[in-house]
Formats: C-alpha cells, sequence, structure tokens
C-alpha cells in the first residue's frame, strides 16, 4: 500500500515508489509546473572497494526534524510549492533505492536549485549514517559533506 | 541523571548504545567529556578535541552547554546519510 501521502518527510525501512512520490506531490498545488527528483540508489564501488551491503542508521526523531528543517527552508529560500524528502534505513542491496528527494515548483529554476541544494543539506545535517560492507570487512563512512 | 546516547562508529568506541551518568547540578558538556573519559578516555578526547558533534535534546551545542537533569545527549559521528 502507497505512504505517499501520508507525509513528506519520511524515515523508513521499506522501498518507496518513485512515481507515486511525484504523484502525491503534485496534488499539493494546482499550480506545480516544475518537479526535480534526485534519488540516490546503493553504489557496488566506493574508494575501489566492492560493496556487498549497505546499512543506513540514524538518530530517531532528530533526523526527521532535520529532514524537515530542510523542507521548509527549501520552501521558504527558494520560493518552490512543496518538497518530499524519503530515506530508508537499515540493509540496503546494491542497486536499491535509498534516498528521494522531490521539489516541485511553478517553474524549472527554483525546482532544480532546491533539490541540488536539499541533498547537500541533508548530507550535512541530518544525523544518519552509512556502513559498508566489503570483502575487508564493515567500516562507518565518515564523509566530508 | 544524563542519558547519553552513541550512534554509529561510536557505539562500538563505547561498547553500548547509551549511558547514564550522575552529574552535579550545573555541569557543562565540557564537564560531561571529563566523566565519560574516565571509564573511556578516547570518547573524551574525540568530545573534547570536537571530533564528534553533541547534541542536547536533539539540538546541536558547544562544550559550555549546561546541562539539566534528565537531558539526553547524543555523541554524533560524521554523517554519511544520502550518497556522494
Amino acid at each position: 500500500m502507497t505512504q505517499a501521502l501520508e507525509s513528506n518527510i519520511r524515515i523508513q525501512s521499506e522501498d518507496f515508489v518513485v512515481t507515486e512520490e511525484i504523484e502525491a506531490i503534485k496534488k499539493a498545488s494546482p499550480n506545480i509546473g516544475g518537479i526535480v527528483t534526485f534519488l540516490g540508489t546503493g553504489r557496488e564501488l566506493s574508494k575501489g572497494e566492492t560493496i556487498s551491503e549497505l546499512n543506513f542508521e540514524h538518530y530517531p526523531q532528530m533526523a526527521e526534524k532535520k529532514l524537515e528543517e530542510i523542507r521548509q527552508k527549501a520552501i521558504e529560500e527558494y520560493k518552490i510549492i512543496e518538497m518530499s524528502i524519503i530515506h530508508r534505513i537499515g540493509k540496503i542491496d546494491i542497486g536499491e533505492n535509498i534516498v528521494l528527494i522531490v521539489a516541485a515548483g511553478e517553474h524549472r529554476k527554483e525546482a532544480f536549485l532546491a533539490c541540488e541544494w536539499a541533498i547537500a543539506e541533508l548530507k550535512r545535517i541530518t544525523p544518519i549514517w552509512k556502513r559498508e560492507t566489503t570483502t575487508k570487512g564493515e567500516v562507518w563512512v565518515q564523509d566530508t559533506p | 541523571m544524563i542519558i547519553v546516547k552513541y550512534f554509529a562508529s561510536l557505539k562500538n568506541i563505547a561498547g553500548k548504545e547509551e549511558e547514564h551518568l550522575d552529574l552535579a547540578n550545573g555541569s557543562t558538556v565540557l564537564d560531561l567529556s571529563q566523566a565519560i573519559s574516565k571509564t573511556n578516555p578516547q570518547l573524551g578526547k574525540m568530545m573534547h578535541d570536537k571530533k564528534v558533534m553533541i547534541s542536547v535534546n536533539m539540538d546541536v551545542v558547544t562544550l559550555d552547554h549546561t546541562l539539566n537533569d534528565g537531558d539526553e545527549v547524543a555523541l554524533l559521528p560524521p554523517f554519511s546519510g544520502g550518497i556522494k
């Protein structure tokens, strides 16, 4: 059953359906004319190592709070109409969906800008951590934004 | 009593996900780092050297932040959500 209409901010172990999220955000306003999506997926190679599995952990409540802050700031500062941010946690296989950002505006320009800003901001301020499993073992990734 | 939560790599370093510490009234996050140092010098040093972010009741704070009874402190290693 679709979760797309439940909330614009979600952290969940289950997969999501990109087209359902797009259809859901369209309902926010008849003035939406440009929708930009960013979809992050599990990549097999990282720093030359072959990854067999990814695991994401979050700080419950704080992570959702930060995603909501990003959504509100995107709407206010980039003048878009609505934004959805969905991030999966737990075990993620290679090729699976990890994160989705949907930015909906009247026009394409603000939606592109808001979407690019939001994924960078997510990495910067949201307490979510990635653990990669490779042939050499497990390692917590500590990216710099 | 202060609740201290550890996430991701810090869980391995702490050997636990959470602990409860009693500190004197008016103690700061810096005092907490010194208390943690007594049982885990590596963690205390990471706090003191700002190698980890520290949140109190889910707001990021600095070492001079004063703690109150019942506060939830979290030690947050560098984030790595999303994708590069």
